[in-house]
């Protein structure tokens, strides 16, 4: 570097804050965030005020109050004796399961959707743009609507399955029946249950986590014999069949507890006004979900197809030209490369979906905003306090779904070496 | 300078922040300045309040509007009628969106303390009832152990509920809906056997159907459901003037003072609570802030209690609710005006 004498250290007056450039962009910065801290804050004590003119004041106690009403969809024992506290949890678990499922299966359809759109059979493509561009192009709200109508005007009530000439049949050997209020398929029971870990108020039977051991093992010993399949092939060139191991692995143990326990399917019998003795789908979950689906896979199909179209062409071709099957050429050539375009969209997918279900409140599916931000501020009247803590659990959420779906993401994306 | 800079924005700012805190309202005279009552009502329960085809607000609850309207500005017409959920009500009221909350709501203590509202008074005594279909057999709201109830969330109904099937030992499957008209279509569609709200409710939505006929009301009323119109907490000259035109509409009925015959009575009666009330000796009015004629005007604008629940939700209407509870107390029933004196 080049010195110049009494440039380096000029002594520093005031005015360099405005007038010289080293200093004026953290001047800049400086009055930028007293400006931004002095309107939050503002904010933040107008509103205080304001509720404090209306004789309110910011309190969470009534979290902790019974909250008296009851919710149709739980994941967790709930009754109408519990707190608003446990009621939010509920709600929030109700979130979670139609936003979870929700993004698998709008990820499988849409990345059906995606390549099938692409495919060189015209009617099959036609088909596929048709469902993009209608599910695209019409708000999700009328969707969740239009479904929910279609479900309660053309499936029968419960009761047209009773009598001797019913009116409705179940389906699938009389395992399901389909109605106006909910779905009823079997739920799975046990002749020699094992004992329930106890969670507080909640058990975990024993039977889940040994059936949960035996799939992780099945899934660790397949890992070991693919790993040993691609040594002899890399050694002998010859490639050991293994689905049958790997299938053997997964089933007889299951077969065996299954057999252990005595598990069997508990049909749904109409008992009086409804089906008892099987699990009942409620249609608001449903139906919410099969428009969550419906509408995000279609977005998600647009992004796959995005994603495919943007590795080159040569690629398909060079993969061809080693002999590759169209389909091994898209699952080992194509989409991994396409996943590098596709994640970093995909994310703000998941996102929405995850944001779009608070519309549950439409169906009347209880989530987090039907329990804490609807029954809840309506009996305590705590509007600010429902929403602050709706608004920062979805925050959560969205961060907590971004930051895996982050890791995700940089796991795929192009790694120079 | 960049002290000057900070200094002034830091003015600036408090000064924006004192001028946007509201000051604690008078409502009579906001409603004065503005000329129009701003009333917060159903969004459409026929007899109680709905619009008409032509977007004519008329029922039970929009009459207390035009009485109220009528006081204070001398008009019935300048009312502004806010349509309110049960979810968005209360928040419509507290946040001076409304001036006046007469939407067939119930007075519960936690309403009227940790809500901050002032209930007015109670102009209709209701509960809450069971409505079915009559192929579905059932006769007694007992027998509906492990039925699909339609219930609208956010409202005091959803409790009752929970509690009635709680101490009966018996099971139910909640559907929550947002709205009448949503609960109208599930419960029409067979989606839940049953559909409960106050019974008055049920009448007015029975009324509404294609079969009335069909659908029968079941004789448990499973809670008290007195509804009344409600202010904020806080104003009490305007509580005063919102309790006492129902008051004196109350009292019109019982001196027989009718939408017909006020003006005559307003300058021939005798009865010195008749003159008190019409204005003709001692100013009440003044007292309120109002008027003279203001209970006059309030009689005037659909006639005394007995006549709009005659003209809104009475037998001779199709939603056929008898004055049971809400008779006059003359009459065995529970309405009762406080003196005028």
């Amino acid at each position: 570097m080049v010195a110049y004498p009494g440039a380096d250290n000029p002594p520093f007056r005031m005015s360099m804050l405005i007038y010289d450039r080293r200093y004026r962009s953290l001047t800049l910065q400086a009055v930028v965030f007293i400006l931004v801290m002095l309107m939050a804050s503002w904010l933040i004590n107008n509103t205080l005020h304001n509720l404090s003119a209306m004789g309110k004041t910011l309190s969470f106690d009534f979290l902790f109050r019974r909250a008296g009403y009851d919710i149709p969809q739980q994941l967790i024992p709930y009754t109408s004796d519990d707190t608003h506290l446990r009621a939010t949890m509920v709600g929030l678990l109700n979130t979670l399961l139609v936003s979870i499922l929700g993004c698998i299966a709008a990820t499988v359809l849409g990345v059906t959707v995606g390549v099938l759109r692409l495919s060189s059979n015209w009617l099959i493509a036609r088909l596929m743009t048709i469902y993009v561009e209608i599910f695209r192009n019409i708000p999700l709200l009328l969707w969740i609507l239009v479904i929910l109508a279609i479900f309660t005007e053309v499936l029968p009530p419960p009761n047209a399955y009773r009598g001797d000439n019913p009116a409705a049949h179940m389906m699938l050997f009389d395992t399901i029946a389909p109605t106006n209020r909910y779905t009823a398929i079997p739920s799975i029971g046990m002749t020699n249950p094992p004992g329930v870990i106890a969670l507080g108020r909640e058990g975990i039977s024993w039977a889940v986590v040994a059936f949960a051991v035996v799939i992780v093992a099945a899934w660790f010993g397949r890992r070991m014999l693919n790993a040993r399949a691609q040594r002899i092939q890399d050694a002998t060139g010859l490639r050991p069949t293994t689905w049958w191991i790997n299938l053997a692995m997964f089933v007889l143990p299951v077969l065996a507890l299954s057999w252990y326990y005595g598990l069997h399917l508990n049909r749904p019998v109409l008992k009086g006004f409804n089906f008892a003795g099987g699990i009942t789908l409620d249609n608001s979950f449903v139906v919410l979900w099969l428009a969550l689906t419906l509408y995000t896979g279609a977005f998600i199909a647009e992004i796959v197809r995005a994603g495919i179209l943007a590795v080159s062409k040569g690629q398909s071709e060079a993969a061809s030209a080693l002999g590759l099957r169209p389909q091994r050429t898209m699952s080992l050539v194509i989409l991994p490369q396409a996943l590098r375009v596709i994640v970093p969209p995909l994310i703000s997918q998941y996102l929405n979906l995850t944001k779009n279900s608070s519309l549950a409140i439409a169906v009347g599916y209880m989530d987090l905003r039907g329990t804490l931000g609807g029954t809840t501020l309506n009996q305590t009247g705590r509007e600010m306090e429902c929403m602050v803590l709706m608004m920062g659990i979805y925050l959560l959420l969205s961060l907590i779904i971004s930051g895996g779906m982050n890791v995700f993401n940089s796991s795929v994306k192009l790694k120079e070496r | 300078m960049y002290k000057s800079v900070l200094f002034g924005s830091v003015t600036a700012l408090a000064l924006a922040a004192s001028g946007a805190m509201a000051a604690e309202g008078d409502t009579l005279k906001e409603v004065k300045a503005r000329g129009v009552l701003n009333c917060g009502v159903n969004t459409g329960l026929i007899g109680f309040a709905a619009p008409d085809a032509n977007g004519n607000w008329s029922g039970f609850d929009v009459a207390f509007c035009k009485a109220v309207a009528a006081a204070v500005l001398g008009d019935a017409t300048k009312v502004k009628y806010v349509p309110t959920t049960g979810q968005t009500r209360f928040t419509a009221l507290s946040s001076g969106e409304v001036d006046l909350l007469a939407r067939n709501s119930t007075v519960t203590f936690q309403r009227d303390t940790d809500l901050k509202l002032d209930f007015i008074g109670v102009n209709y005594y209701d509960g809450q009832g069971f409505m079915v279909r009559k192929d579905l057999g059932v006769s007694s709201a007992k027998d509906l152990g492990g039925a699909t109830v339609c219930i609208q969330t956010g409202t005091t109904t959803e409790l009752n509920l929970a509690d009635y099937f709680k101490s009966n030992n018996m099971e139910y499957q909640p559907v929550n809906i947002d709205s009448n008209a949503e609960g109208e279509q599930q419960y029409m569609a067979g989606a839940c056997d049953a559909y409960t709200t106050d019974a008055s409710g049920l009448a007015a939505t029975r009324a509404s159907f294609a079969d009335p006929e069909n659908h029968i009301i079941l004789p448990e009323i499973i809670s008290k459901e007195p509804l009344g119109p409600a202010v904020r907490h806080g104003d009490n000259n305007w509580g005063d003037i919102a309790r006492w035109t129902l008051y004196a509409l109350v009292a019109a009925e019982e001196y027989g003072v009718t939408s017909a015959n006020i003006d005559e009575l307003a300058k021939s009666s005798q009865n010195p609570e008749v003159q008190r009330l019409l204005g003709t000796t001692d100013d009440l009015g003044k007292m309120l802030g109002l008027d003279a004629n203001w209970a006059l005007n309030a009689i005037k604008a659909s006639g005394n209690y007995g006549e709009i629940f005659a003209a809104t939700i009475g037998e001779q209407t199709p939603i056929g609710l008898a004055r049971g509870l809400n008779a006059q107390w003359t009459q065995g029933g529970l309405m009762y005006a406080m003196p005028f004196r």
